[in-house]
């Protein structure tokens, strides 16, 4: 489909993905499977699609579970998406509580040389987002959280 | 969250029916994974070969379910797709669990 087109047009393909939900377990999946079907154009091999969906469902559950405190309290989720000659430049914003001390966590992996009665059963996300992504940054913007990351995705 | 469970002779096969095992069902799994496991042999066997998609909920509930297993019971996985793979292999769980690539492979190397 994008074969007869002018080489600047693969790269402006697709105009900027807006998607809101909100917060709760269902929030991942519904992020998305909306993205999914805008994305459907691109030629995105099914690995760079898998990694874009384990990212978002990190960022977004860690929202719904630390910022909205665990269904305490529920809000929205702005995903934005924006296709760049680097990637897909992710844009996700909610309304909860900032992260602890102003940052986003460094992401370390998880110990798991340790006896099976202590090994963890969470913590693996931020590690995950840091491992898979790039450029993450966090900003707290009034009441706003905003997190972007790039998925470093081939585009042909 | 879709299970469904055999029992052989040294072994219980669990398998896991649904493509996802993430945040919106990871409680569901650990409650599914509980009742399926409730008796049986002391082997049992995850077969994950229809899933292809796991986070670190569904991991964590995976560690989980194999914790309230032992002792002294154990939990090995066969059927891992590449996404899960790679999500046990980046977050180093492939050294905790005992990963087969398919339940043939899982009963000639565990000898059920």
């Amino acid at each position: 489909m994008m074969q007869g087109s002018p080489v600047q047009r693969v790269h402006n393909a697709l105009p900027p993905v807006q998607i809101t939900v909100q917060s709760g377990p269902q929030a991942a999946r519904q992020v998305l499977e909306q993205l999914k079907r805008t994305l459907s154009p691109l030629p995105l091999a099914s690995e760079d699609l898998s990694a874009v969906d384990l990212v978002l469902a990190e960022a977004v559950n860690n929202i719904s579970e630390h910022a909205y405190g665990n269904g305490a309290r529920r809000g929205p989720i702005e995903v934005i998406c924006r296709q760049h000659r680097d990637g897909l430049h992710f844009t996700i914003t909610d309304q909860g509580a900032p992260m602890p001390d102003g940052r986003a966590p460094p992401g370390l992996a998880v110990d798991v040389n340790v006896d099976l009665s202590d090994m963890p059963e969470g913590g693996f996300g931020w590690f995950l987002i840091r491992d898979l992504a790039r450029d993450v940054t966090y900003l707290r913007e009034g009441a706003t959280n905003k997190l972007s990351l790039r998925m470093a995705v081939a585009l042909r | 969250m879709e299970l469904s469970s055999k029992t052989e002779e040294r072994v219980r096969i669990v398998t896991v029916r649904d493509a996802r095992i993430d945040a919106a069902v990871a409680i569901e799994f650990k409650d599914a994974m509980r009742t399926e496991t409730a008796d049986g042999p002391d082997l049992v066997l995850l077969d994950l070969s229809a899933v292809e998609f796991i986070d670190s909920s569904g991991l964590g509930a995976i560690v989980a379910a194999m914790k309230h297993l032992a002792p002294p019971r154990k939990l090995a996985l066969a059927g891992l797709t590449p996404t899960v793979d790679k999500v046990f292999k980046l977050t180093r769980m492939d050294s905790v669990f005992s990963l087969y690539a398919t339940l043939d492979d899982a009963r000639r190397a565990l000898a059920v």
